[in-house]
């Protein structure tokens, strides 16, 4: 009987549907849902790694003293201004006034010198060794904080426009991973795990008040069910395209804007530097050499990425063409290969199994076996599996994975990284760039860029675009994605 | 009678302990030590050992054993690794949607394949019922995905009629919660449908065959009439028991019609605790689906008693 009864509803409901109204989106025009691919594990970014936490609070619901632009210029936000010292280790920054954390606590210097300490004592994310040049924070009036580094770092201030510089307060971090509380524009509202997060306006805000007032995170892990929500009108904006091969249906779409610009995410062909037959230089460089980057970037993305030759998206300041060291060429690689002596070269690409990932290396291990080597394609488990073989234990040949991060050039510093790269002057070069002026940061990047490329530290197949797909009332998206966060605050409505 | 349910209800319980045991043993031989793995590779050896005597982790494993069932006894599934979160909440949310989804599926499917079993064989031999046979054949070689991605096409991408996906509350919005249930449940009760219609229409067919039957007709009665009043409870037997196997199958078909519908159910839930290896998270989901897996075959066997007046003297 009640089987019977739960059909006649369903039909019910399929016919009152069919008098044409659209579905699913909350009609309220203040508010906005939009979609993504990746879904926070909980709320905690200083205990879980990973892009999505960032991506859905940094900016929104946390605040930094400083921020990215959509420029990628480092703007005032927390901060009214700040100062810094002759020998360019002491900073001062004036706070605003009137700020509020989204429990009621005022924002103050103190706050500011809890946050900066904590990340050495209670985070555990990677990232947090980006706070060790600090030396000490002063607080040295309600609205004033000085921060001393041990040494001039010009990254320092850049990692503190992301998730490493948001400010907490003490009576806010009894429960990070569920209850988020920072000064932002946003307050976190609800979550439905596998869902949505829904965040509400913050009420009290000490900036200008967001156009939305709700603002639906929605979670799609299936980049099909993402596009296929847009279609349906069941969300207004897909925050970012992972398949580039179905843009198209948005473009011929007049319901749609797309907007098409850079990210910071590399797809790199990375090599086990120090091991052999890799550990030798010109069989890298033939490798470069036998590979077609455009061919790559067209079959996997569609053409819409940027081709870079360097890990430089064309958004840093010390971005440089450099496309053209290694042309496509299978004569020069095979040559090179003769020289060193590797004719029969097997090499493992134990790549990370996402769709890009698996398609990039068909395509590089048949241009590479046009040169008489042949690849053994593995795909990895991702996360789990890929960071522990690949990444902790170093057990590959090459690998494919897009390196998301702003600035990650300078892991070729590291000689621990994974890619297992270590050339003393590359580390100089990236230690002054750190301490020096910003002219001579620019000079000494732009040279480090060049020399890892030279060498063939690893591949940079091609830069990943950053495509966002929006309904046509939505406005203020930007182009290229340059910080960690999917800025809210811009948003407006037509 | 009553002895019979006792003996039942028994083995039922043993069977979830002995079911318990295997799935903490499972779950514990896995290597990695889950503090280690929430903590990321950066972690300082303290911070792990903290983390290690927070979680529990760091207890014999008997004694854990006990705390994790004493918990699961009241309802208290632990907090998982990565989320931080209470598992039991969490556990009763995803269940509700995904006990929803199969619930309108098996719906769908009943009202699909009785009536549609029954005629197929009572029309063998005509045009209609081997075309309803093979219709039926055909659907059993969908699988519940296919038929899923083609109805959001459909209706969802081409027709705008239902949502794509995602999940309203029943007690949000009962009309967006129908309107969210019609496709999943479709997808997975047309597939689930098309089988058990198979089975309806051999179990009718061998009904028909009986002397019983024949008697019946012989006194006077139409075939329809002979069928409903003589047959559909002795065809019922055997269409139960396939629909207690097909309601696990069920369970487990719900997990790819959850990713294909973005439905925060059990099915995505556990996909998404493997891939972050939140093992206390997937040893309460085992745990449930075995469960459940378990109840049905004890609600089954009681089916079978109240249908079968004769196994109620065995």
């Amino acid at each position: 009987m009640f089987g019977a009864t739960l059909v006649l509803a369903l039909l019910a409901a399929m016919t009152a549907c069919s008098a044409g109204s659209s579905v699913s989106v909350p009609p309220d025009p203040d508010a906005i849902s939009i979609g993504f691919t990746a879904e926070p594990a909980n709320l905690d970014f200083t205990r879980t790694d990973g892009a999505a936490i960032p991506q859905a609070l940094l900016y929104n619901v946390y605040e930094g003293l400083v921020k990215l632009d959509a420029d990628g210029k480092i703007v005032p936000l927390l901060a009214r201004e700040w100062t810094v010292s002759e020998d360019r280790r002491t900073y001062d920054f004036r706070l605003h006034d009137g700020v509020t954390f989204g429990n009621g606590q005022p924002f103050t210097a103190a706050d500011v010198k809890f946050s900066i300490d904590r990340v050495k004592t209670e985070w555990t994310i990677s990232l947090k060794s980006k706070m060790d040049v600090v030396e000490r924070v002063d607080v040295v009036g309600p609205a004033h904080a000085r921060v001393v580094l041990k040494r001039p770092s010009n990254n320092w201030l850049f990692d503190m426009t992301t998730r490493i510089g948001a400010m907490f307060s003490p009576s806010g971090v009894a429960d990070l991973a569920t209850t988020p509380v920072g000064t932002g524009p946003y307050a976190f509202a609800t979550r439905k795990r596998g869902d949505s997060i829904v965040l509400r306006a913050n009420p009290s805000y000490w900036g200008r008040k967001p156009t939305y007032t709700t603002v639906y995170l929605k979670y799609y892990k299936d980049p099909t069910a993402l596009n296929n929500a847009l279609l349906s009108n069941g969300i207004d904006v897909i925050s970012a395209i992972t398949t580039p091969d179905s843009i198209g249906q948005f473009e011929t779409d007049t319901r749609f804007t797309v907007l098409q610009g850079t990210t910071n995410s590399e797809v790199t062909l990375s090599f086990n530097n120090a091991k052999a037959p890799l550990d030798d230089k010109r069989v890298r460089q033939a490798l470069m050499y036998a590979i077609d980057r455009e061919a790559v970037m067209a079959t996997v993305a569609a053409n819409r990425g940027t081709l870079i030759g360097s890990m430089v998206p064309p958004t840093d300041p010390w971005y440089e063409d450099l496309t053209g060291l290694y042309p496509h060429d299978p004569a020069r690689a095979k040559a090179l290969l003769a020289e060193a002596g590797k004719q029969n070269l097997w090499l493992r690409l134990r790549v990370a199994n996402l769709p890009y990932a698996v398609s990039s290396a068909q395509v590089v291990a048949s241009q590479l076996a046009d040169v008489g080597v042949s690849v053994s394609i593995e795909p990895l488990d991702f996360p789990a599996v890929w960071l522990k073989q690949v990444f902790t234990d170093h057990d590959f040949d090459m690998s494919i994975i897009q390196h998301v991060e702003a600035r990650d050039i300078v892991t070729f510093g590291n000689p621990k990284y994974y890619w297992g790269y270590d050339n003393p002057k590359v580390k100089s070069l990236l230690a002054g760039a750190d301490t020096g002026t910003p002219e001579q940061q620019v000079t000494a990047m732009r040279e480090v860029a060049r020399t890892i490329a030279e060498d063939a530290a690893a591949d940079w197949l091609f830069l990943f675009p950053n495509v966002v797909a929006a309904k046509k009332k939505v406005t203020g998206l930007s182009d290229n994605l340059v910080s960690e966060s999917f800025d809210l605050t811009g948003l407006g409505r037509r | 009678m009553i002895l019979a349910l006792m003996r039942r209800t028994g083995i039922f319980v043993v069977s979830v302990a002995a079911a318990s045991v295997a799935v903490f043993l499972f779950m514990a031989v896995l290597p990695g030590d889950p503090a280690q793995v929430a903590l990321g590779i950066n972690a300082t050896p303290e911070l792990v050992a903290r983390t290690r005597a927070e979680f529990g982790t760091d207890r014999p494993l008997a004694t854990q054993y006990f705390d994790w069932i004493g918990g699961v006894l009241t309802g208290d599934f632990g907090r998982s690794y990565v989320t931080r979160d209470l598992i039991g909440p969490q556990l009763a949310d995803r269940l509700g949607v995904t006990l929803w989804l199969v619930g309108a599926a098996m719906v769908i499917a009943l009202l699909i394949a009785v009536p549609l079993g029954s005629f197929a064989a009572v029309r063998h031999r005509k045009l209609s019922g081997t075309v309803i046979s093979g219709v039926s054949q055909l659907g059993v070689a969908v699988p519940a995905f296919l038929a899923g991605i083609l109805l959001v096409q459909v209706f969802a991408v081409q027709w705008r009629l239902l949502p794509s996906g995602g999940w309203t509350p029943p007690d949000q919005d009962f009309g967006e919660f129908l309107r969210g249930l019609i496709l999943p449940a479709l997808a997975l009760g047309l597939v689930q449908g098309a089988v058990l219609t198979r089975y309806v229409r051999s179990a009718v067919l061998d009904t028909l065959r009986e002397d019983y039957l024949r008697t019946a007709r012989a006194k006077g009665l139409r075939p329809g009439q002979a069928l409903v009043r003589h047959g559909l409870r002795n065809a019922a037997v055997p269409v139960v028991t396939v629909l207690g196997l097909q309601l696990t199958t069920l369970l487990i078909g719900a997990v790819v019609v959850e990713r294909v519908f973005v439905l925060p159910g059990l099915g995505s839930m556990l996909l998404d605790s493997v891939a972050a290896r939140d093992l206390l998270t997937v040893q309460g989901i085992v745990l449930v689906l075995v469960i459940a897996a378990l109840l049905v075959n004890f609600l089954v066997d009681l089916l079978y008693t109240a249908i079968d007046p004769r196994l109620r003297r065995s």
